[in-house]
């Protein structure tokens, strides 16, 4: 049945209002930034504070000139390093997606079919990592991976191996790095999205004849499909800027972008190259996150 | 499938859950180990609350706790007020100007990488001091800002999601008793999504309290929060005072969804059943 | 033609009230003139004129989405007509907000308040009104014990059963005494028996009262039991508004006939066109149908006779003296307890449904392919000719 919103009827004369003030912040604060950065790409390195120069210059005949610097980006794109690092960062994020679905998946479809009181319990312990800090939580891995560390510890100890294995500041330790930290957000997404299905769908299916694993393939798997899409790119796009879990536990020779950008800005004080850094990384993710948003907008339009 | 639980999905869940854990619990463990090497278990010292107590009594890190409660508490209040609003008019408004681009505004931030986030964030202080003097310089104020701008698209999430279960009816029938449309607002809709809006400001809190990336972009000196303090230290390696400050927190974080967990459960029971 | 009666009255020694709906010269409490409402291309309702008495249980009946809910919404000042004006008590109150009506509805999931008591619930409208607390606990408290709620008082909804629920909705949508209350499927969610006892109850309380009721409801016994009148809506339209003797004795049209109760349909020409009477040839049939009244209808144009089930009478040996009889075969039988429905198949493929009571314990029971006789009486066909 049809009916008009009552919001939309009274709109609360404050209706303009309500959304104003959130705009507004978001305005001055979310989007205005972006926007300094892209000039910040276009200045050049300067020895002063802020360490950049200006891009608008008035000179005495009321003449405006803007000068753009391109060479941050013709640096970027030229420079080996930074080209390895952006595709080392996909390579990681995408292989850690995979990693998480394989492990998070199986788990987000036991939750989905528990009992009821199980299945709270369940998911409390996986939301409760989720709400302890990330940085303590890395930090176990280096106590869990590194040379005198637990698990080396235990298989000496079992004789399984006689040199310490070296796992801590290796790709193998940024992958369980990363899948460690954001299983949490896979589950989640997934989880609601497989609550919402219908089981006697597979009944059905197993009832005309279908095999479990082929019900699963043919019903479950495509009917989630925005679960997992969902859950992927939570974890994909802030997985390509990690920069937290190649510090602590990549090592030296961790390439990550996210990376890249803290050391230009922090170690290197080259603002505009981290700022062309960002630029980059930004435009590379949004498709991205376009595709997230509209993945998120077919899921609550299918749910009404 | 309806009874049969799949030896395949269940040890999967109990792989799962084991790789979740086992982390947790192993930072648990060592923290009662003497040795300083945390890692190699000292039998003959351990179990001990030497580095308990040798935590509580470090100034470093007290400090760098204040302020990321200071910081955390502002967050989590301010952000709780602007996500409200803004779950409120995406959930309810269907068709207004700008609907949107506040609507990739709002969410966003929840899948940007920090790093960009925080570097744009710094920009515009900086920006902003050149332009009118405020803000003096980078602290408290600036963190707390920024921190408000990512955690409020959270809260606007939990907010809209909590709204659209929400029965329309109930606001209909307030005003069919003559209240009108504010007054609904304030003594109908939000005592009965309060529950979602306070899970909104634990979120908001958490997300604050253990922020790396963005506090380290725009604080200031004299302004290190505690996971600043805490990634300098471990940058180096191991610390077995670290290892307590895990356990303390994961104490108190358990404590405290468990309540709240509770609480959310009975709130809903009650409200289904109406 | 006994002039049907006006909305009942419980008390006997209350003469019963003129059907005020005949009088020309009565002023009507609620007055929807043409009003229209569209979302878009869809109208929901169309061009719909009604007027509603004072004291009336006035009954909106109509499968989904015919637009009855969408008119007791614009009653109630949820919607807006897209055109078209809407009268209480001579007032125009077609863009007024529900916060500022004299009108308050009944809302069919109760929408009952969880957060607050059953007392808190009921006082809530009395609260905005700003009336003084004394006022208000005097009046929660008659209208709790109205509807026998007293000891409930302090109980929250998710405390109580649908049926009381039911009641607090009912109880908080009367305690200020409204021109107009709007009730929308306030049977529904109730199990038989209990509906059964609420629908006497409604009336009774509304007798007491002296509520102007408008009800929504796709349930044509709950609309018969509690209608002083019903308005048959079908797409967006009231296709007959009557008492619920009128509607069904005298459908104005198929759609209503068979809407309401069960019906057998005889499609057919006029044979024969008098004043007294007229004779229509049916196929269907494979005879003739005699009715004893005249009809307004076009020479040759197609007609329908509908006569109910249980005006059809059924025998095993030839009825006398009956203008209309035909023969068939029992193809169906339902025991229903109190009456049973037979399903009779004619020669020409036409099945006629036929009650009977079942007024003996040990009647020879008419049994399946049984050969038997159906005729129904002259007056008992009624023609529409749409």
């Amino acid at each position: 049945m049809r009916r008009t919103p009552w919001s939309q009827r009274f709109g609360l004369s404050g209706r303009g209002l309500v959304v104003l003030l959130p705009y507004l912040w978001l305005m001055l604060f979310f989007v205005v930034p972006f926007v300094i950065v892209l000039k910040i790409s276009f200045a050049d390195i300067d020895l002063a504070i802020p360490p950049y120069t200006s891009l608008f210059q008035w000179d005495e005949k009321n003449v405006l000139s803007i000068k753009l610097n391109l060479n941050n980006y013709v640096f970027l794109f030229t420079n080996e390093l930074y080209f390895k690092a952006l595709i080392n960062s996909l390579k990681v994020a995408l292989v850690s997606t995979l990693l998480c679905l394989l492990i998070g998946y199986p788990m987000a479809y036991g939750i989905a079919r528990a009992k009821p009181a199980t299945r709270n319990l369940l998911l409390l312990l996986v939301i409760l990592p989720f709400w302890t800090s990330l940085l303590l939580r890395v930090y176990a891995w280096i106590g869990l991976l590194k040379a005198n560390g637990v698990i080396n510890n235990i298989l000496m100890a079992l004789g399984l191996i006689h040199e310490p294995l070296a796992m801590l500041y290796t790709p193998f330790a940024m992958y369980v790095g990363i899948v460690y930290s954001y299983l949490p957000f896979l589950i989640l997404p997934l989880y609601a999205n497989l609550e919402k299905m219908d089981w006697q769908l597979l009944e059905a299916a197993e009832d005309l004849g279908c095999r479990p694993w082929q019900a699963f393939y043919k019903i479950t798997l495509p009917l989630s499909r925005n679960g997992i899409l969902a859950g992927s790119m939570l974890v994909f796009i802030p997985a390509v800027g990690e920069f937290v879990i190649p510090a602590l536990l990549g090592g030296p020779n961790a390439l990550m972008i996210g990376r890249i950008l803290w050391d230009e800005f922090f170690s290197n004080r080259a603002w505009p190259v981290a700022s062309a850094v960002a630029i980059l990384l930004l435009l590379l993710l949004v498709p991205f996150m376009m595709w997230y948003q509209g993945i998120q907008a077919r899921e609550s339009a299918g749910a009404r | 499938m309806n009874q049969r639980r799949s030896v395949f999905i269940i040890s999967c869940v109990a792989f799962g859950f084991a790789f979740l854990y086992i982390p947790i619990l192993s930072m648990i463990v060592f923290s009662f180990n003497a040795s300083k090497l945390v890692t190699v278990w000292d039998a003959a010292n351990s179990p001990t609350l030497k580095w308990y107590r040798s935590l509580l009594s470090n100034e470093e890190i007290l400090d760098a706790a204040w302020i990321s409660l200071k910081v955390a508490v502002i967050n989590a209040s301010g952000s709780v007020i602007l996500g409200t609003l803004a779950g409120f008019g995406l959930s309810r408004f269907t068709n207004f100007r700008g609907r949107f681009v506040l609507n990739a505004m709002a969410t966003a931030p929840l899948v940007m990488p920090e790093v960009i986030t925080g570097l744009s964030l710094l920009l515009l202080f900086v920006a902003l001091e050149q332009l009118i003097g405020w803000p003096a310089g980078r602290g408290i104020t600036t963190m707390t800002l920024s921190h408000m701008t990512f955690s409020m698209a959270y809260v606007t999430v939990v907010v809209q999601s909590r709204l659209a279960t929400f029965d329309t009816a109930l606001e209909e029938a307030a005003m069919d008793l003559g209240a009108k449309p504010l007054k609904v607002f304030f003594v109908i809709t939000l005592p009965i999504i309060f529950p979602a809006i306070l899970s909104g400001w634990l979120l908001a809190f958490t997300l604050s309290w253990d922020d790396l990336v963005i506090s380290s972009f725009t604080s200031g000196p004299g302004s290190s929060t505690l996971p600043m303090v805490v990634f300098s230290k471990v940058r180096l390696g191991v610390s077995p005072e670290i290892n307590v400050l895990a356990t303390l927190t994961i104490s108190v974080v358990t404590l405290i969804i468990v309540a709240v967990s509770f609480w959310m459960a009975r709130s809903n029971r009650i409200e289904r059943a109406t | 033609m006994a002039v049907p009666a006006g909305p009942a009255s419980s008390n006997p020694s209350q003469p019963v009230k003129a059907a005020p709906w005949r009088d020309p010269n009565a002023k009507p409490y609620v007055q929807i003139e043409r009003v229209t409402k569209s979302f878009g291309d869809f109208k929901a309702v169309d061009d719909i004129s009604l007027k509603i008495y004072k004291g009336e249980i006035f009954c909106l009946l109509g499968a989904s989405g015919c637009g009855k809910t969408t008119l007791l919404r614009m009653l109630g000042g949820f919607e807006t007509p897209s055109s078209g004006k809407i009268y209480i008590d001579g007032e125009d109150m077609t863009d007024v907000p529900p916060y500022e009506r004299p009108v308050n509805m009944m809302f069919q999931s109760y929408a009952l308040f969880p957060h607050m008591t059953v007392e808190q619930n009921v006082a809530f409208g009395l609260k905005q009104d700003r009336v003084p607390k004394a006022q208000i606990q005097e009046r929660v408290a008659t209208m709790l014990d109205l509807v026998k709620l007293t000891d409930f008082a302090k109980r929250k909804p998710h405390q109580l059963s649908g049926g009381q629920r039911q009641r607090v909705a009912l109880a908080r949508s009367l305690v200020k005494r409204p021109k107009l209350l709007l009730l929308d499927e306030p049977l529904g969610a109730l199990d038989k028996k209990l509906r059964e006892h609420t629908q006497f109850e409604l009336i009774s309380i509304q007798d007491k009262l002296g509520v102007t009721f408008v009800v929504v409801t796709h349930d044509q016994e709950e609309a018969m039991t509690l209608a002083s009148r019903i308005g048959v809506m079908n797409q967006g339209e009231i296709v007959q508004a009557g008492t619920p003797s009128e509607i069904y004795e005298f459908p104005s049209s198929k759609f209503v006939a068979d809407f309401v109760g069960s019906v057998n349909i005889f499609e057919g020409k006029l044979i024969e066109d008098e004043p007294e009477y007229v004779r229509i040839g049916s196929e269907e049939l494979g005879g003739t149908i005699y009715v004893s009244h005249g009809i307004s209808a076009a020479p040759e144009a197609t007609v329908w006779a509908a006569v109910r089930p249980e005006k059809v009478f059924m025998s095993t040996a030839p009825p006398e003296g009956s203008d209309n009889v035909v023969r068939g075969a029992v193809q169906d039988i339902a025991y229903l307890g109190d009456l049973s429905i037979y399903l009779v198949k004619l020669p020409t493929g036409k099945i006629v449904r036929v009650t009977q009571p079942n007024t003996s314990r040990h009647a020879e029971a008419i049994t399946w392919e049984q050969q038997v006789y159906l005729s129904w009486d002259a007056t008992s066909p009624v023609v529409v000719t749409r």
